[in-house]
């Protein structure tokens, strides 16, 4: 069967095709066929495991075929995406406009998701879990807990992946086959980001390093941390001089004693409001996500960012199909569209966190190169150099991605950190 | 014939009110009595979203939910209490004066007080940021009246000299949200009260002051019951004004049930908090209206 499948697979892509856990799948779950039972009967709430047939890799991969092979163009697509994540102007998103132009498929573009627990609870899973679809073709979630869900519970459509070339051929490697997604079997990174440290050196007095500076009795009042059960244990995690990957239980109450440390001279455990407070200095350093600082330093320029020494997080926002979607094809057409160097670089211009398409990087010096007058050269020159959308290689070497925590140990993980951001 | 006629005429008369209530108990079954038992069953099952929850009447769920978390219940009630205490302490005067004072302006202030109603509640809290944090206007002016050291004294200002992320902005946040529907239920009940009562009662020769206590605050206090119920229940179950006002030990029971429900998919757990919390407002309502007699007052109300 590989002579079907893109010449671009690598023994490691198509282990990833045939890993145990693709082997449990429920396949009648692709057409929408079987519904997960009533979500709140009186009696008991049904489990969302997609636990199934037992079938081969060999089967499994057949069955996706099948599956796309009867998709049909339906010339419209749903895209539900985060706020200010995409280019605008004016009233338009320019890229998209230039998509429907180039394929003929409208888009309807949503900013509806601003959190992935609460998106994963309010929006996806009721509906999911109903058997009805969630609405939306295209869904962007973070490597996470609740993509991990989404993976488990058989909640996505695994692409197809003969419609992915402009993806193989222009993906970076951050992009391409991911531990949390091997083989990119269900997900394309729509952009990734870095959690570090963000800083404003003329209030502290000196320069931040790392995770340990926040320790700092001089700070108390004036740090801020992250509200959430993966960055804060992660950079928690770092702190301590452990890779968040391969981390232990062992760890991670080394980490939890090491942010109850830390605890007190936290001003306040922050969701997305914590760039306004630094900005306007109510806080000294924070965690921080890189494309915030960035926005933020048009406001106040003072504004540092920095991967810390012991270690940073990336982490990467992922398309993805949600089963019952109403059109998966114009969903995977758009999807493997972006790849392009140019659409990638239109979206990197504007987005500003680390594009999945390197190439981008030679789109904006060529538009240096070709530009008519100094400020749009110097502009476009800034961007192919702006280490935020694309890191240096020691950067790179500084960060680490998510440990995925298996199911079992979920509830031990967050007994550890919650209490310590909700206490 | 006649007799059967009559009959029907009868049973219909006598069926009659309870048509015209069934809508009432429609709407009830539906939105409250389905709800709340489905909410109850959640709560005594055990499982995991993966696998599913199934009954098993597991109530060591309540204890556990009591033991992990009863810092937070019991912070919410307090928060509640004090937001509730100081906006009734607000809203009767405001309510006073509008209704006895407020002349041909009566409705411009009522508008007035409704106002912020037309924004939305996170963007109201979040607009309490601005003035509160570190080098905002409130602790600007502060410091320029050299009361900082005071308002520390006081409290009202951490030793850090912080407003923002302390449980001050926290419970401010609360007498700020819910200070009209304080207002509005005592203004409605001193609003019935006759101004010839009080002429009546200085005929008596009764003072200002007590004819206020002997005749008007009595006449008010369903209104007041009313108002403590429509601030405490909602204040002491808020989680926004904790999320963007407090810091990290100002934490509120819908903090947690938020996050039990979506981030830790943990239904029973986030269930059996809510009906903790829903009992502890109950029993405290309850005992409430006992110790103030308002059925009393409610009574009198009614039969005016």
């Amino acid at each position: 069967m590989s002579e079907s499948l893109p010449p671009e697979l690598t023994p490691d892509l198509l282990r990833g095709l045939t890993s145990p856990r693709l082997n449990r799948r429920r396949f009648l779950q692709l057409g929408g066929l079987s519904a997960l039972g009533v979500g709140l009967s009186a009696c008991s709430i049904a489990g969302s495991k997609g636990s199934g047939g037992g079938l081969g890799g060999q089967a499994w991969r057949d069955e996706i075929a099948k599956f796309w092979a009867n998709q049909k163009k339906q010339g419209h697509l749903d895209f539900a995406n985060w706020p200010l994540y995409i280019d605008v102007k004016g009233n338009s998103h320019p890229s998209l406009d230039l998509f429907t132009k180039e394929t003929g498929i409208s888009v309807t573009y949503k900013e509806d998701i601003s959190d992935n627990a609460t998106y994963y609870g309010t929006k996806i899973a009721p509906a999911l879990k109903a058997g009805q679809p969630i609405g939306p073709d295209i869904i962007v979630i973070t490597n996470g807990f609740e993509l991990t869900n989404l993976f488990l519970r058989d909640w996505l459509i695994p692409l197809d992946q003969n419609r992915m070339s402009n993806f193989y051929q222009y993906a970076s490697d951050l992009a391409k086959d991911p531990a949390y997604d091997r083989g990119n079997v269900y997900t394309m990174p729509w952009q990734s980001g870095i959690t570090g440290i963000g800083y404003n050196p003329k209030l502290i007095g000196h320069e931040i390093k790392g995770w340990n500076d926040l320790l700092d009795p001089k700070l108390s009042g004036k740090v801020g941390m992250f509200a959430n059960n993966l960055d804060l244990p992660c950079a928690a995690l770092c702190a301590i001089g452990v890779n968040p990957e391969t981390s232990t239980p062992d760890d991670w109450n080394k980490a939890a004693d090491w942010a109850k440390k830390q605890r007190t001279y936290v001003r306040k455990y922050y969701d997305q409001s914590y760039a306004g407070a630094l900005a306007r200095g109510d806080l000294w350093a924070t965690m921080a996500w890189s494309g915030d600082i960035f926005l933020k330093q048009a406001e106040n320029p003072d504004l540092k960012f920095v991967v810390p020494e012991e270690g940073g997080l990336i982490w990467t926002d992922n398309m993805c199909i949600p089963i019952h979607a109403s059109h998966p094809l114009d969903a995977m057409t758009y999807m493997d569209w972006v790849y392009q160097p140019k659409i990638a670089a239109m979206l990197a211009d504007y987005i500003n966190y680390i594009t999945p398409v390197s190439a981008a990087q030679q789109v904006f010096q060529k538009e240096a190169a070709d530009a008519t007058n100094d400020k749009d050269r110097a502009y476009y020159t800034n961007l192919a150099n702006s280490p935020l959308i694309f890191p240096e290689p020691a950067d790179f070497a500084r960060l680490h991605r998510y440990p995925v925590i298996p199911a079992d140990q979920v509830d031990a993980w967050n007994g550890l950190f919650e209490p310590i951001y909700q206490a | 014939m006649t007799a059967a006629r009559t009959n029907r005429r009868r049973l219909g008369s006598r069926l009659a009110p309870y048509a015209l209530i069934l809508p009432g108990w429609l709407w009830l079954v539906i939105f409250f009595v389905v709800p709340a038992v489905s909410m109850l069953s959640v709560s005594t099952m055990t499982g995991n979203d993966l696998d599913g929850f199934k009954q098993t009447f597991h109530f060591g769920t309540y204890s556990q939910a009591w033991h992990d978390f009863h810092t937070q219940i019991v912070r919410s009630l307090l928060y509640g209490l004090i937001a509730t205490a100081i906006c009734v302490l607000i809203a009767y005067p405001v309510a006073y004066w509008i209704a006895f004072r407020g002349g041909k302006y009566k409705s411009s202030l009522l508008f007035l007080l409704l106002l912020p109603f037309f924004v939305s509640f996170v963007i109201r809290t979040q607009s309490w940021e601005f003035m509160l944090e570190d080098d905002g206007m409130v602790l600007r002016a502060l410091r320029d009246l050299h009361l900082v050291g005071f308002m520390q004294d006081i409290g009202l200002v951490s030793d850090s000299g912080q407003i923002l992320q302390t449980q001050v902005a926290v419970v401010g946040g609360l007498v700020y949200n819910f200070l009209p529907f304080a207002v509005l239920p005592i203004y409605v009940a001193l609003e019935r009260v006759e101004p010839a009562l009080l002429e009546a009662a200085a005929d008596l020769y009764a003072s200002k002051p007590a004819a206020i206590r002997k005749v008007v605050l009595p006449l008010s206090l369903p209104g007041v019951f009313a108002a403590v119920l429509l601030t405490f229940v909602p204040a002491s179950s808020d989680y926004v004004n904790s999320t963007i006002l407090g810091g990290t030990n100002t934490t509120m029971i819908g903090n947690i049930i938020q996050t039990q429900y979506f981030t830790n998919l943990d239904y029973p757990t986030a269930a059996s908090l809510s009906f903790i919390l829903m009992g502890i407002l109950l029993v405290g309502i309850f005992l409430y209206a006992r110790a103030l007699g308002t059925e009393d007052a409610l009574a009198m109300a009614a039969a005016r």
